[in-house]
């Protein structure tokens, strides 16, 4: 990307807290704070993943830029015609007619779809809010819709309950694709699929990132799915990026402690490669009551007294350029004490 | 493992396990049969559907009837028919001999029971210990399967507990009365790819220290890899491919083996463009094909393919097609 291109979408110390109220009166105990003082930028035609264990916050990050949960404070620029309008304080006019632009892909294909709908009707519905062609158009833009996802034409008029788990999610994604967004959150699209089903999704996404240059957050845990579908890659931990680069040299040369741990935790088909494991100890912290400092160092083999009293702050490791992988590539960005300046 | 003086610990023959439906009877598990050896760990792996938890289940004579109906077959435990017994008689080796850790670990534990109340149960029921034996015995194994703290952990409730906690809780208690076979179905699919790592080394370490037999039940092709010595490939009711491990993934027979194998992302060197995907759909079980059940994803089908069904042929390495991948299994190869 040459730096006159602007970014799609700029975050700004995004934040959200959900808060926990007490039995009596309702009063807010405490603040959950799911995600806490995130930043990043995304290109136009490019694909973050977004990856982390359960609880770390990547749902809800993915929620919060299109307001499905409304951000505690910070700032979601989104690109419109050159123009960065802050997507976190509009109203709700101005909204709707931004989440044209933004959509959503969801986990679970049995849940996502209204069982008392058909496909037509469920496609229909964001051409009707909208007020977008007429009805033999309409017809038109379904039609081609089930094309690009790859379903026959003649199954618009069936019910969700007459499709596999991997059908499901094509409609899944013929809905999201219905308004032409620029923008869509992917969160766990195909966690709930079987593997020979998975991969057949995968590749549908990479051919709508390809052939019409739609930018995707993809959110996953896993993180050879991360690697297949994604240019840039931000690693989650309770609520914060503690790593973010381009995606062949994250998984090339990664450096937080976290980051390894669960690359070497994923099983290999193969049984010839043993690979030397870092078993971590203990689970993931509450993230009502964080740990002082850094939030991985009582999991972390490395940790110094730094980690235990400071949090550390975001260090570019390595500068673009420097990577002879991706010439375009962003910079390589980790929060961690090992890398401080 | 040393498979000189390894003995048949659980020999399943033609099990075969159908269900009632509203729109018919389906038959979920098609004449499987499997040797599981002491000391050998044996994945079973499949897609959903497939049937390889309800044969998992079957050995424990947890198939709920009805709807569902084991209609053939036998299940010999240490040369015993399991499935001659009766309620009471299954019941002593059900968390006996033979135990089973399920995939969801808040499902299986009783919300409320402290954890200790519940494995306590387990061990005055089969070995007729005392309250406070029961209870030093539980200490003793929630240790083992590495809880911090177990003396204090056995009074709390499965809430107040982790994933993986309650999970090394499962096993504890899985393990508690020394079982000679576990079957464990799925138990790492709802745990993180850490927690998992935790889980999954735990019960490799326990295995070999009890040896124990295990079936290890999972739809994670990595999981069978790293943690097995044999695999039973399963798709749609039937075994389509057993092999030791290392052959297996080195030389998958049978073209569902390859194609699973191929497809599933994994992180390399140098990403894909496209991964290798497999056509199609598992066909409904309520409309099987004639012939090979994998014959309509097949890229190696031919009409023999689709009007015969292939029996499952080989020695010590068994592969169901006609058209084999590795030409030195099986005797069906035209």
């Amino acid at each position: 990307m040459t730096n006159d291109v602007k970014p799609l979408l700029q975050v700004r110390n995004l934040r959200k807290y959900f808060p926990v109220r007490g039995r009596l009166f309702r009063t807010v105990q405490a603040q959950v704070k799911a995600v806490d003082d995130v930043s990043f930028e995304l290109m136009p035609g490019q694909t973050l993943g977004l990856v982390g264990e359960s609880g770390c916050g990547k749902s809800t990050l993915g929620r919060a830029l299109l307001r499905l949960h409304e951000p505690t404070s910070g700032e979601v620029l989104f690109n419109n015609e050159g123009d960065m309008t802050d997507v976190a304080s509009m109203d709700k006019a101005e909204l709707l007619k931004q989440r044209r632009e933004m959509q959503m892909i969801f986990q679970d294909p049995f849940a996502s779809l209204s069982p008392r709908r058909t496909v037509a009707q469920t496609l229909l519905e964001p051409l009707e809010t909208h007020g977008i062609g007429t009805a033999a158009e309409r017809e038109d833009k379904l039609k081609e819709l089930m094309k690009t996802v790859g379903l026959r034409p003649q199954v618009l008029h069936r019910y969700p309950h007459e499709f596999s788990g991997g059908q499901r999610q094509r409609i899944g994604i013929a809905r999201a694709l219905t308004l032409n967004p620029k923008f869509i959150v992917a969160d766990e699209p195909v966690s709930a699929l079987d593997v020979s089903v998975q991969s057949q999704v995968l590749n549908l996404i990479k051919e709508l990132q390809e052939e019409q240059g739609i930018s995707f957050l993809f959110v996953s845990h896993d993180l050879a799915v991360i690697q297949h579908v994604s240019d840039v890659v931000a690693v989650m931990y309770l609520g914060s990026i503690v790593e973010m680069a381009d995606a062949g040299e994250l998984f090339a040369n990664p450096k937080h402690p976290y980051t390894q741990a669960l690359l070497s935790a994923i099983p290999v088909p193969d049984p010839k490669t043993k690979s030397k494991r870092i078993i971590l100890g203990g689970d993931v912290p509450s993230p009502m009551n964080p740990p002082t400092g850094c939030p991985f160092h009582p999991r972390c083999s490395q940790a110094t007294d730094a980690c235990r009293s400071s949090e550390p702050v975001q260090t570019v490791v390595s500068p673009p350029d420097t990577t002879d992988s991706a010439p375009d590539a962003g910079p390589h960005t980790v929060s961690c004490h090992l890398y401080a300046p | 493992m040393s498979p000189g003086v390894s003995q048949t610990l659980l020999s399943v023959r033609d099990l075969t396990v159908e269900f009632a439906t509203e729109q018919g009877r389906v038959r979920a598990v098609d004449r499987v049969s499997f040797d599981v050896q002491a000391g050998e760990i044996v994945g079973l792996v499949g897609e959903s559907g497939c049937g390889k938890t309800v044969t998992g289940l079957s050995v424990l004579g947890l198939v709920p009837r009805p709807p569902g109906d084991i209609v053939a077959g036998e299940i010999l435990f240490e040369g015993k028919d399991l499935l001659q017994l009766d309620e009471s008689g299954m019941r002593a080796v059900r968390g006996g001999d033979i135990s089973m850790i399920f995939q969801e670990p808040m499902t299986a534990l009783n919300p409320v029971f402290t954890i200790g109340a519940q494995m306590t149960e387990v061990l005055r029921l089969h070995k007729q210990l005392s309250r406070s034996q029961a209870r030093a015995a539980t200490i003793e194994m929630l240790d083992l399967v590495g809880i911090p703290a177990p003396a204090k952990r056995i009074d709390e409730y499965p809430h107040q507990l982790s994933g993986g906690m309650r999970q090394r809780v499962m096993i504890a208690m899985a393990l508690s009365c020394g079982p000679k076979l576990l079957i464990a179905d799925e138990p790492t699919t709802a745990l993180d790819v850490t927690t998992q790592a935790q889980v999954l080394e735990q019960i490799v370490k326990l295995q070999s220290q009890f040896d124990m037999g295990v079936i290890l039940v999972t739809h994670d092709l990595g999981v069978v890899a790293e943690t097995c010595d044999r695999a039973l490939v399963m798709y749609c009711g039937e075994i389509v491919e057993s092999a030791p491990v290392g052959e297996l993934f080195e030389s998958p027979a049978h073209p569902y083996t390859a194609g699973l194998l191929s497809s599933i992302p994994r992180i390399r060197e140098q990403r894909l463009d496209r991964l290798p995907v497999i056509d199609g759909v598992v066909p409904d079980l309520l409309h099987l094909p004639p012939g090979c059940r994998f014959a309509d994803r097949c890229e190696r089908a031919n009409s023999a393919c689709r009007k015969q069904r292939p029996d499952l042929n080989g020695e010590s390495s068994l592969v169901r097609c006609f058209k084999p991948l590795s030409e030195t299994k099986a005797g069906g190869a035209s």
